[in-house]
């Protein structure tokens, strides 16, 4: 028996030994088998020079599975931007369009868009990009419409390519807004490829080893990082006179901003966009770069905005969100939550960036708007017939009791102290209001599916080359039946929103019109608040100067620093053409 | 014996379809909804995500009835598909769990076994002595009760920031390819040191104090006593102690080898280890009912698997199951 049970120790010794150390032995046949062939190669390949990659992290927050460009919201970031391409970049900090596949957009007539494609446009593969493969990528929507821009045949008439570079859009309405934003959102896609794929493997596939047309390649990946390799035959370093810096992009999985944050001090990790506390501690003892030099260091990006059920009582109750809005202090939110790195939003939750601001009407704003006044909110629920209670809590004017609930996810722990300063704060005027924290999916189904009470969002509020992206979000037509996908959480709708928006989208930019239609919106907005904006989320940029210098700041606004999933067309891209290794390295 | 074996046989085909069953039921009773978490992902048009929505909602099978969602379930698990996760949509799960397995293998398996084997070993040596005892147990309580998360934290800051002799994340540096050379293996293994040390010091605690008390209570046992009595060796009496001791041990680590695709949550996220543990509490988090299904059905046959062991090991370490199972006097 005893000889057993030390044969059983021997057996799970050798075990735990092949597992922790298997690799060693059969690494020492494979090496002798290898040192034969060219070790140095081997070595180049397999170790990446420092001074020759960048390590980003904070827009990869799963294991690689997708590089789909018709699926772009679930794909592996960079995979529109770095493998695929758009007709245009867009700069958010000058608000400009940049050519990029395209050399030059234009409306020859009130309905026909003419795009003029460049010289010399190569598939990484090698083969030509052509007129032929942007026809084709909006046209695989029509044929299919599962695929998410689909919804645009229901105005986009027909294309024509009459040669090989010009490509002709004619629509049956035309929505200048709306077509603005696509034109550096849809990644064009190469037919030679995807017009012999099946339909499930064009909507389902993961499309790994992915071609584009763009400065990266797709070159490997694991669980915890997904990894590009320049392009070096890329069009753009003769066309546009562009050359990526780095010769590889390791884009890293990093589960928790801890880590996140100790890999910038080691000077690991050269961009981070994660939100990090302590950044004063940071720029100063490890010398990281952030956008501005001072607080809120952050480039404004998106509104959080606190959504309300307007279908519920007493929230149906226009009076009481308007009170609402009067007692809510987002700098309170600002100082204590976000030490200063974010700022509180103004009356509209427009981001202040130029784009937007053209359509900021001041008189509207001076005129219904509202700021932190807590006196107001008091005398405003008073009229209302809220009377406040010998407790200190109001009552709706029917004489019931409520209480409302404000959720947002749990472990979102930034949102979750927000949340609970915004229940002090109605508390204080007498609105009984507590914190919820439910999970991520009870939350977003709370939202979606109209049983919530109050709670934050800011996913459709990030800034675009139109403030129509805001109100279309803000105001999406409500569900009859079925979940509010993404938008107008709280549904709200009053007589003619919707023609108001639609109209708004068909008004040429930055006209007159469409500022009028801006200005009308906006009243809407401020005189029933369906939402209330409380602060900017910034764009969380935090660069190492270890190995890798010149970052995008103030004082040099080159590009927009933003490495998240379907926004590298907006200023990553830019960026890595840009940056310079160390000198000293 | 074969008798006694078909028998534990059909229990566990029994066991095996009820808890498959409560695996499928579980995830679907948890509140929220996967394809609105896939589709909130999507930051472009409204519409565009209502078309998604739609699509995926059919694509995963989660338009049909309940009854019919069970019945495909089955089918396709006869078939050996596990289904797509949604979390990492559109990888299938068993691919999923074929890519994240291995590092948590590689840093559980070790861990879990080396922490066995040296906690038994330490725990009786100090029970059989008393001035050792006292001075190990009150360690070992220290260590057993050591959150796995604090003392990761504790020896990343240590060893890896203040020190920098190991790296603070992944399971080899980002700078390399996985390939064939001592190069990487050196790098592999400095990466694995930290996480897998975490585990096997906080696990030592445990096996020790249950091996000490085992022993301590096999040696005052009637037997014990009555062997000392009629004058056997100390070593003797020992050794019978132990084999005694032993056996509540051997399931522990049955049941602990069962449960290891699970993975360590706590370990993987300190080290960002791209083990099990992260995608089944992403899992989770995201509702993917197909992933967690997945994970826990390998679960479940593992600790049927290794109850099934134990009961063999049990068979050949202790006679007196053995012998009972004649028939003569269970």
């Amino acid at each position: 028996m005893r000889r057993l049970l030390s044969l059983l120790l021997v057996l799970m010794l050798i075990m735990g030994a092949l597992a922790g150390c298997g690799q060693k032995s059969q690494e020492t046949s494979d090496k002798s088998n290898q040192q034969n062939a060219n070790t140095q190669q081997v070595a180049q390949e397999t170790t990446y020079q420092r001074n020759e990659t960048v390590y980003f992290g904070g827009g990869l927050w799963g294991p690689p599975s997708n590089w789909n460009p018709l699926t772009p919201w679930n794909a592996v970031t960079g995979t529109v931007g770095l493998i695929y391409e758009t007709l245009f970049n867009y700069d958010p900090l000058k608000n400009e369009f940049i050519p990029w596949l395209a050399e030059k957009g234009e409306w020859t007539s009130d309905n026909t868009y003419q795009i003029t494609l460049r010289d010399g446009l190569t598939w990484q593969d090698g083969k030509p990009l052509t007129s032929e493969d942007v026809k084709f990528t909006f046209e695989i929507a029509k044929q299919y419409s599962e695929i998410y821009y689909s919804p645009m045949w229901q105005w986009l008439q027909s294309i024509e390519t009459p040669d090989n570079k010009t490509v002709i859009f004619k629509f049956s309405t035309v929505n200048y807004h709306e077509w603005a934003y696509n034109l550096y959102q849809i990644p064009i896609i190469p037919k030679h490829i995807w017009a012999d794929k099946s339909k499930d493997d064009i909507l389902n596939g993961a499309n790994e080893k992915a071609i584009g047309s763009g400065p990266y390649l797709f070159d490997t990946y694991s669980n915890d990082r997904m990894v590009y390799k320049r392009n070096d035959n890329w069009w753009g370093i003769k066309a546009m006179n562009m050359t990526p810096a780095p010769k590889r992009i390791v884009y890293l999985m990093v589960q928790s901003n801890n880590v996140a944050l100790g890999m910038l001090m080691k000077g690991e990790l050269d961009l981070s966009n994660f939100f990090l506390p302590g950044i004063p501690t940071l720029k100063t003892n490890y010398g990281v770069t952030t956008f501005y030099d001072n607080p809120p260091y952050m480039i404004p990006d998106n509104t959080v905005f606190m959504f309300i059920n307007t279908t519920k009582s007493p929230l149906n109750n226009v009076e009481l969100r308007r009170a609402m809005a009067y007692a809510i202090n987002p700098k309170v939110i600002a100082e204590k939550v976000y030490e200063n790195q974010v700022e509180p939003a103004n009356p509209l939750g427009f981001v202040p960036a130029k784009a937007w601001e053209e359509y900021y009407d001041k008189n509207v704003v001076d005129q219904y708007g509202y700021t932190y006044d807590p006196e107001k909110a008091k005398s405003i629920l008073d009229a209302a017939g809220f009377k406040l209670g010998s407790d200190g809590v109001r009552t709706s004017p029917d004489g019931k009791k409520f209480k409302l609930e404000i959720s947002v996810p749990y472990g979102w722990t930034d949102w979750m102290e927000a949340a609970k300063i915004v229940a002090d704060q109605l508390k204080a005027v007498g609105i009984d209001a507590e914190a919820k924290f439910p999970d991520y999916s009870k939350y977003y189904e709370d939202l979606t599916k109209g049983t919530f009470d109050l709670s934050f969002n800011n996913f459709g509020s990030q800034v675009t080359s139109t403030p129509w992206t805001l109100y279309n979000w803000l105001f999406n037509k409500v569900q009859e039946n079925g979940p509010q996908n993404n938008g107008n959480f709280g549904r709200f709708d009053v007589p003619g929103l919707q023609d108001l928006i639609a109209k708004f989208n068909q008004t040429k930019l930055g006209s007159p019109e469409a500022k009028q239609a801006a200005a009308q919106l906006e009243e809407i907005f401020l005189k029933n608040m369906p939402a209330i904006p409380l602060w900017y989320n910034g764009l969380w940029f935090q660069a190492s100067n270890a190995a890798w210098e010149n970052w995008p700041t103030e004082h040099d606004p080159y590009a927009y620093p933003v490495t998240w999933g379907g926004r590298w067309q907006t200023g990553g891209t830019m960026m890595l053409m840009k940056i310079k290794p160390k000198a000293s390295q | 014996m074969l008798r006694y074996l078909i028998k534990k046989l059909y229990i566990y085909i029994l066991t095996f379809f009820f808890a498959v069953t409560i695996d499928w039921l579980i995830p679907r009773f948890m509140p929220g909804d996967p394809i609105l978490v896939l589709v909130s992902r999507f930051s472009g048009l409204p519409e565009s995500a209502k078309v998604m929505y739609g699509y995926l909602i059919k694509a995963f099978g989660l338009d049909l009835p309940l009854w019919k969602q069970y019945l495909n379930f089955w089918i396709a698990l006869f078939k050996g598909d596990l289904g797509i996760s949604i979390y990492m949509y559109p990888k299938p799960v068993l691919d999923v769990i074929a890519q994240a397995i291995p590092y948590t293998l590689v840093v559980l398996l070790p861990s879990i076994l080396l922490s066995w084997i040296v906690g038994n070993y330490i725990g009786a040596v100090a029970a059989r002595h008393r001035s050792l005892d006292s001075r190990m147990l009150p360690i070992f309580y220290i260590i057993t009760s050591i959150p796995y998360m604090w003392l990761g934290i504790l020896l990343a800051w240590a060893l890896g920031v203040v020190l920098g002799i190991f790296p603070i994340a992944g399971a080899y540096s980002f700078s390399m390819r996985p390939n064939w050379s001592w190069q990487f293996v050196v790098d592999f293994l400095r990466h694995w040191i930290l996480p897998f040390l975490s585990l096997f010091i906080v696990q030592i605690g445990g096996w020790a104090i249950g091996m000490r008390n085992l022993i301590i209570y096999e040696l005052e046992a009637n037997y014990s006593r009555y062997l000392e009595a009629l004058g056997a060796s100390e070593g003797l009496i020992r050794r019978y102690a132990f084999k005694n001791a032993i056996l509540p041990q051997i399931t522990g680590l049955a049941l602990q080898l069962g449960t290891i695709v699970a993975g360590s949550i706590a370990t993987e996220v300190v080290f960002s280890y791209p083990g099990m543990g992260y995608m089944l509490l992403q899992g989770i988090l995201n509702q993917d009912y197909f992933l967690v299904q997945g994970v826990f059905l390998f679960i479940i046959i593992g600790v049927l698997l290794a109850n099934f062991l134990v009961d063999i090991l049990y068979m050949i370490v202790d006679p007196r199951i053995r012998l009972g199972l004649g028939g003569e006097n269970v």
